[in-house]
């Protein structure tokens, strides 16, 4: 692919001739405000925040969504920008309730961050309206449909990354609504991932936070093989939620319903924890010495009297590389037998 | 261009299927061979309702077609592959018409996917457990390594034969050597010089050559007592394995045994022992994808109680029987041991895997892995070997007796046997109960309304359960899950396996249904 020359805010700036503005200002380092933009989908251009200028073109245009062309110049700081940029967001805040201290999105708000970024103290507000045709519940999700800002990119992830078609856009009396098809919905959460305000918010904890509250740790999804990767936002020695790394591989931010809805079986009261012997047709709870002690002596006794391959064990394909790995090192150098295998086969 | 045979990808792996959708919103073309109309099917080119287990008639006719037609490609077949001629010689016997016959597909529909097949390149071939668990699991597998290997679809980025694999470290578990017939990395256990190499390594001598026994035949040494301990680690054998009835019988034969385990299961009702196990994000390691790609697992919380990471349970009996393990951690483990022993994997280290992974083969630290195998047709043993195989029918079929075709898999609310899926907070509400997928026609013909309790019999035991009407499942078909106790498939489902593989046949299996009158019962 070809390059081109640009300038950007007085910078010489290479990019590919394929990309757009916002793309080669990102490569070097320039940030350009963005709201609707979303990496993992194409340009939607629906909230006018990104807009630069560009050589002598009297008109700011959408830095998502206008290709980089050679010698091009372009401006992503001015007065006038940010006479816009305020006037675009300030459109989207006259039907936006400003409940923000009791808006679970507050804090990872896009929203919220453009304004307090672009000084804005106060808007002339209008009772919040709905844009979507209804409010709706699922298992996992509610909906704020006055908190919505139309950027669409629920329904563009719905669609076009999931591929689910359970959101839509309609046309309403007052402009575009969005519907919502349960029986398409198959609780993907891709909408709440991608929604930059609180109109779509899960439900799944009891517990509520901000933020700040929370360390975030990757890690690999636990069910199937494709191994998603995902952030667990964790407070208290408890996950509350779980994320798709948004450049992660291979899932590139998506995840299923078990995958980001799958994590709180660890918490159960349910758990095995104490090691338990069979006595009189029962279990007692033992120490750790006392049971591995009585495994190991087994073992030993079993080996003396039959040899290795009397002994036989099936390591666990849930489990990290390295427990299969004890495992088999176990049964092969320890007690002396190839009868080890895994939960692969059946 | 996609062939996705024997996978219900949307519902099994709903993220990897995702991505294939949008290639087909972009363009690209999709043909399915499954018995079910599932979810995937509406996005497909093509869809090939074969009957269950008749994939390798399907496959050779379509090898018939490309070859007879002169579609196939001579360049790769003639410079990377050997046994052209046995398997030119194999499909000559199933004509189109012939395969017709066996597999319920018309000869035009047959001759149109391999016209199809062969009109874009590359193809990549998905499949999962609707190939390896039949009687003819390995012949399937075969199959679709002989379909790619003559379009010349083999060593490419978006070729390939592609195992979805069902559980999040299936990969990792067999390239640890949890198998018994090979050691980390894949030697055999009957090469002397590998034996060598592991003794070496684990300071140890007279590690055994003789290849050991896979778990079902460990599970029938339970009853012979040629086993008289077994050891269960992070499974519930009791529900995921065919014909719960014998599996219960063999658990409970075990002279003794142990389980580790998270939760206390169906399983571990048998068990001498029981060690509480750290669960995921309790510990740090490891996890090897479908993509052959190691990521990392993190500690996001304590484990409660006593529970313990499983490598150190392991540790601890090695030291009780006079082995001193050095590595004291998974990070250990992994750089000082697995990635020294395994030369595919001699380029992974902990530090290397902070954000997307690395995938094997990855030979050296300055390697960026793997992305797909066999890159210019050049193959582990040198050239692709055709491996020309005949079909055979399931071990059990429709009768007059058991009239309907069972066949079993994983619904997308929950995952095996619900030890964690059912503990998870909202997707029992999304799904509470299993059912028994039925067509319309079978349900018509049988008066069963929607969601009325049937009685589903196989020669193994019977189960009440719900049906459910749909259009995904064909009329003489079946289809349930092994997701819930009392209504899980395994109380059916047949305890035989693939004489290779030992993989079980739970995609076929005869049952009947009978009505069921709650009054009476």
């Amino acid at each position: 692919m070809s390059m081109v020359k640009l300038t950007i805010d007085g910078r010489e700036v290479f990019a590919r001739k394929d990309s757009t503005i916002l793309h080669a200002a990102k490569s070097a380092g320039i940030r350009i405000p963005t709201l609707c933009f979303h990496e993992r989908m194409k340009p939607l251009g629906s909230c006018g925040i990104c807009v630069v200028e560009i050589d002598e073109n009297p008109k700011p245009v959408s830095s998502c969504s206008t290709p980089v062309a050679e010698a091009m110049s372009v401006i992503t700081k001015s007065d006038r920008l940010l006479s816009i940029r305020q006037d675009s967001l300030k459109a989207l805040l006259v039907n936006h309730p400003l409940d923000c201290p009791i808006c679970d999105k507050a804090g990872e708000c896009q929203l919220q961050d453009l304004v307090y970024e672009h000084g804005i103290t106060n808007v002339e507000m209008q009772p919040p309206t709905s844009k979507f045709t209804s409010a709706y519940s699922t298992t996992f999700l509610k909906s704020w449909p006055e908190r919505c800002i139309l950027c669409l990119r629920c329904v563009t992830a719905c669609n076009e990354l999931q591929a689910h078609g359970a959101l839509n856009v309609t046309e309403g009396p007052d402009g575009k609504l969005i519907s919502y098809d349960s029986d398409k919905c198959v609780s993907c959460g891709e909408c709440i991932q991608v929604c930059p305000v609180g109109a779509l918010l899960e439900k799944k904890s009891k517990i509520r936070w901000r933020p700040w509250e929370v360390k975030k740790v990757r890690t690999t999804c636990p069910y199937c093989g494709v191994g998603c990767q995902l952030w667990l936002h964790v407070k208290d020695g408890r996950i509350l939620r779980a994320s798709g790394v948004e450049d992660g591989e291979p899932n590139k931010g998506r995840l299923c319903v078990k995958g980001r809805y799958g994590f709180d079986f660890i918490h159960s009261e349910e758990r095995l924890k104490t090691p338990l012997i069979r006595e009189n047709g029962g279990f007692r709870e033992a120490s750790w010495d006392e049971a591995l002690d009585l495994v190991a002596n087994r073992f030993k006794q079993i080996i003396s009297e039959s040899g290795p391959d009397a002994i036989a064990g099936v390591s666990s394909s849930r489990s990290i590389n390295e427990d299969s790995y004890q495992m088999q090192k176990l049964l092969r150098a320890v007690i002396g037998t190839n009868n080890v295998d895994n939960c692969a086969r059946t | 261009m996609f062939l996705v045979i024997g996978s219900n990808m949307t519902e099994a792996h709903p993220v990897a299927s995702t991505f294939l959708k949008n290639a087909v919103q972009n363009g690209a073309k999709l043909i399915v061979f499954d018995p079910r109309n599932h979810k995937l099917c509406d996005f497909a080119t093509m869809h090939l309702p074969l009957k269950v287990g008749s994939d390798i008639a399907l496959l050779n006719a379509i090898m018939n077609v490309l070859i007879t037609e002169d579609l196939y490609d001579k360049r790769f077949v003639e410079s990377c592959t050997t046994g052209f001629d046995a398997i030119k010689e194999k499909v000559m016997g199933y004509t189109p018409e012939y395969a017709s016959d066996i597999c319920g597909i018309s000869a035009d529909k047959i001759r149109e996917a391999a016209r199809l097949l062969a009109s874009v390149k590359p193809a990549m071939l998905c499949y999962t457990l609707g190939i390896t668990e039949h009687t003819c699991g390995r012949n399937n597998v075969l199959s679709t390594a002989n379909l790619q290997m003559l379009l010349g679809n083999m060593g490419m980025e978006c070729g390939g034969v592609n195992p979805l694999r069902g559980q999040n470290n299936v990969q990792g578990a067999c390239d640890m050597g949890a198998l018994p017939n090979v050691f980390p990395g894949y030697p055999s256990v009957t090469l002397p010089a590998a034996r060598e190499k592991f003794e070496k390594a684990w300071g140890v001598t007279g590690l055994s050559g003789n290849v050991g026994l896979m778990m079902p035949q460990m599970m029938e040494g339970l009853v012979s007592k040629k086993i008289r301990a077994f050891y269960i680690f992070g499974e519930n054998l009791a529900n995921s394995e065919p014909d719960i009835r014998k599996v219960e019988h063999e658990l409970s034969s075990a002279e003794f045994l142990v389980c580790q385990d998270i939760f206390p299961t169906e399983t571990t009702r048998f068990a001498h022992v029981v060690f509480p196990a750290a669960a995921w994000s309790e510990n740090e390691g490891t996890f090897t994808n479908s993509e052959r790609r190691v990521s990392r697992v993190r500690t996001a919380c304590p484990p409660p109680g006593l529970a313990k990471p499983n490598w150190w349970i392991f540790k601890q009996i090695a030291k009780r029987m006079g082995h001193d393990w050095q590595s004291d951690s998974a990070q250990e483990i992994w750089d000082n041991e697995v990635s020294v022993l395994a030369p595919s994997l001699s380029g992974i280290k902990y530090e290397r895997l902070e954000n997307n992974g690395l995938q094997w083969p990855c030979t050296d630290e300055q390697h960026p892995g793997t992305c797909f195998l066999h890159q210019n047709g050049e193959f582990t043993c040198g050239r692709g070997r055709f491996m020309a195989v005949d079909w055979t029918p399931p071990a059990e079929v429709a009768d007059e007796e058991y009239p309907l075709v069972l066949s079993t898999g994983r619904r997308l609310y929950h995952y095996h046997t619900r030890t964690q899926t059912g503990r998870c907070e909202g997707l029992n509400e999304l799904l509470g109960e299993e059912t028994a997928d039925i067509s319309i026609e079978d349900a018509r013909r049988m008066g069963i309304e929607h969601a009325e309790k049937i009685r589903l019999k196989s020669r193994r035991g019977e189960v009440v359960v719900k049906a459910r009407i749909t259009h995904e499942v064909p009329p003489g078909m079946v289809w349930m899950a092994f997701h819930f106790r009392e209504t899980c498939a395994n109380w059916l489902t047949n305890p035989v396996f693939d004489p290779v593989t030992c993989t079980a046949e739970y995609k076929a299996c005869a049952v009947k249904i009978e009505k069921y009158n709650e009054k009476s019962n």
